[in-house]
């Protein structure tokens, strides 16, 4: 039976996470069919067909999917969902928005964020703050999953599916969207970069936060992330956050720049290739986890960083 | 208006959950168990609008071992009026969670369900929109700010990108995210109070609903643990390491 991937986009551009979902339903065997439902969003269709590993595109344009709420998407994908093995989202706030309305209207549990596939009904995933993985096995018809993004490769190009319109019924969704405040910046995404520059409590307050870490991803080429902390105090906006409850990442390089270390924090980052910890306190939990651990005054030590890195 | 907020039962986040030896699961014994803090954070929104007069009546529900009575009591010290248990000795997931709350909502009528939108436990994020789903009401996920006017909840929510507000229809279920208020201490008074407010206890099959549990869990296990890493004396050094050794920079 085929696999039903849910494809994240704006209507313009296709998000890298569903890259990253679609490796992981390679790995459930059959044929993948990428549903990029929306409202002017024929491009993305187009992107989503040339995926390596895609087989079909069904393309639900249509004003009533304008605004990607969960209503209408959960809505949409139950119509269409008879005939699948399979339906998988990113665990973004997009797939976690609309997944678990697909899954209870199917009347199957949802697997969520898995991080590997054993077997097409028995998956691995995260629980308590990534203290403990547990294998879990589903009883149900259809398989409802999403996927944590930092688990799976990225999916590359490649591929040259046709695209189908699909005629999409009335949904009866009633909730409005008044607005959208998305924080801009030049930098690279944080869940998909390569090198992240996150900063905590230590910062003490906003200004600090870019006075002291802008220099460095510039520097670096890097996002830039935070502890809960840090956003709570408003030194930064909370797409930034980093945790169990924020954003869980794995980049190449993540320095951890005055933050203490709680386990809520580590949970999402502590599967980055390698940590660097800067920390007053010797004794910081963040420590434990560090590949290069430096103790010291961030506020000498971060420029001095800028500084010899030339 | 009346406000439903369910609270769940689960270890306290001080605590670094221990994997048991024998891989069955996470050890539970003689560990500190608290209210969910995503719930804590929804029943205080549930007494902000009962203060401000916009609630009149607050609910909190908890779903599982008899023990959960002292989580419903640390909701009733907070403010909630009265509190209803459903007592279930059998594992509950989220599916089976949603439906007993879709079967109370249906009983209560309530305007407005608030729950937490992630339980620390299980890490599902789904209980609330599956409640919505099942009960074909509107939902608005990760709150950080809840509005409630002329028959709708205008929501501010914490997405990736950002922040994104929505005019949801009552009835509705919204989920609420860290920075949607800070909770408030119960005080000895109002513990002492909570003890005279009422709480019921129900059974799934009183409700009519099956709750067996549709995943079964295979093993859990200990998570890779990550080499041991060293201390560098000083930038210099650091930098050299990222360059040379572990090749992260250029
Ligand atoms: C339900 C729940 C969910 C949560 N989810 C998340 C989450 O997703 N992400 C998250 O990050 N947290 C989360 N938390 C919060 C978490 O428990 C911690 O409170 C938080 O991570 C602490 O942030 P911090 O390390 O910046 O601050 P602190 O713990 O206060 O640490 C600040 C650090 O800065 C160091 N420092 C201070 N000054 C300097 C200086 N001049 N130079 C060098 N070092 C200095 C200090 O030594 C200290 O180690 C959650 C908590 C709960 C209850
Ligand atoms: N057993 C339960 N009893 C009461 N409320 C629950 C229970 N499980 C989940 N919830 C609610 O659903 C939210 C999300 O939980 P989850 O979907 O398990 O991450 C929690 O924050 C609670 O508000």
């Amino acid at each position: 039976m085929p696999i039903l991937v849910i494809a994240e986009h704006d209507d313009a551009v296709l998000k890298a996470s569903t890259r990253n979902t679609l490796s992981a339903a390679k790995k459930l065997g059959g044929d993948i069919h990428m549903l990029v439902a929306g409202h002017g969003c024929a491009a993305v269709a187009q992107a989503a067909a040339a995926l390596d590993g895609v087989a079909g595109v069904k393309l639900a344009d249509d004003p009533q999917l304008a605004a990607h709420t969960a209503e209408s998407v959960a809505a949409l994908v139950v119509s269409m969902a008879a005939g699948y093995s399979h339906i998988v989202a990113p665990a973004t706030t997009f797939g976690k928005n609309f997944l678990p309305r697909v899954a209870a209207l199917l009347d199957v549990a949802q697997i969520s964020d898995i991080v590997a596939v054993e077997a097409p009904d028995t998956f691995v995933r995260p629980i308590y703050a990534g203290n403990a993985l547990a294998t879990v096995k589903s009883s149900d018809a259809v398989k409802v999953i999403t996927v944590r993004t930092t688990g799976f490769d990225a999916a590359g190009d490649g591929g040259s599916a046709s695209v189908a319109a699909i005629a999409v019924p009335p949904l009866g969704a009633t909730t409005d969207l008044v607005g959208r405040e998305l924080t801009v910046s030049a930098r690279p995404e944080l869940a998909a970069a390569k090198i992240i520059v996150s900063g905590g409590r230590g910062l003490g307050n906003s200004e600090n936060y870019h006075k002291v870490l802008e220099p460095l991803a510039d520097k670096l080429g890097a996002a830039m992330g935070a502890s809960r902390a840090a956003v709570d105090a408003g030194f930064a906006p909370n797409d930034y956050q980093v945790g169990q409850t924020g954003k869980v990442v794995a980049p190449q390089l993540y320095l951890a720049i005055g933050i203490s270390g709680a386990i809520q924090h580590l949970a999402g980052m502590k599967d980055s290739k390698v940590i660097v910890a800067i920390n007053k306190d010797a004794e910081a939990p963040i420590f434990q986890v560090a590949d290069y651990g430096l103790v010291g005054d961030l506020f000498e030590v971060v420029p001095q960083l800028v500084a010899e890195l030339g | 208006m009346k406000v439903l907020v369910p609270v769940k039962r689960v270890i306290d986040y001080n605590v670094k959950a221990r994997v048991k030896a024998d891989g069955s699961g996470v050890d539970l014994a003689n560990v500190k168990m608290s209210m969910n803090p995503f719930d804590e954070i929804a029943v205080e929104e549930a007494i902000r609008l009962k203060e401000a007069g916009v609630a009149k009546e607050v609910v909190a529900v908890s779903c599982g071992v008899a023990a959960c009575q002292e989580t419903l009591r640390t909701a009733l010290a907070l403010g909630a009026d009265r509190a209803i248990l459903v007592e279930s000795d059998v594992e509950l997931q989220p599916l089976a969670v949603a439906k007993l709350l879709k079967a109370l909502c249906d009983k209560e009528s309530p305007q407005l369900v608030i729950c937490g939108k992630q339980a620390i436990d299980d890490d599902a994020n789904q209980t609330g929109q599956m409640l919505a789903a099942l009960l074909g009401w509107g939902q608005a996920t990760f709150a950080s700010k809840v509005v409630v006017a002329d028959g709708k909840a205008t929501v501010t929510r914490e997405v990736d990108g950002g922040l994104e507000t929505l005019k949801v229809s009552l009835p509705a279920v919204v989920t609420g995210d860290l920075r949607l208020n800070e909770p408030r201490y119960a005080t000895l008074p109002n513990i002492m109070k909570a003890k005279k407010k009422p709480l019921e206890t129900v059974k799934p099959a009183d409700l009519g609903v099956d709750v067996t549990p549709r995943l079964t869990t295979l093993k859990v296990a200990e998570p890779a643990k990550r080499q041991a890493g060293e201390r560098v004396a000083d930038v210099q050094q650091l930098v050299a390491k990222l360059r040379n050794e572990a090749k992260v920079i250029a």
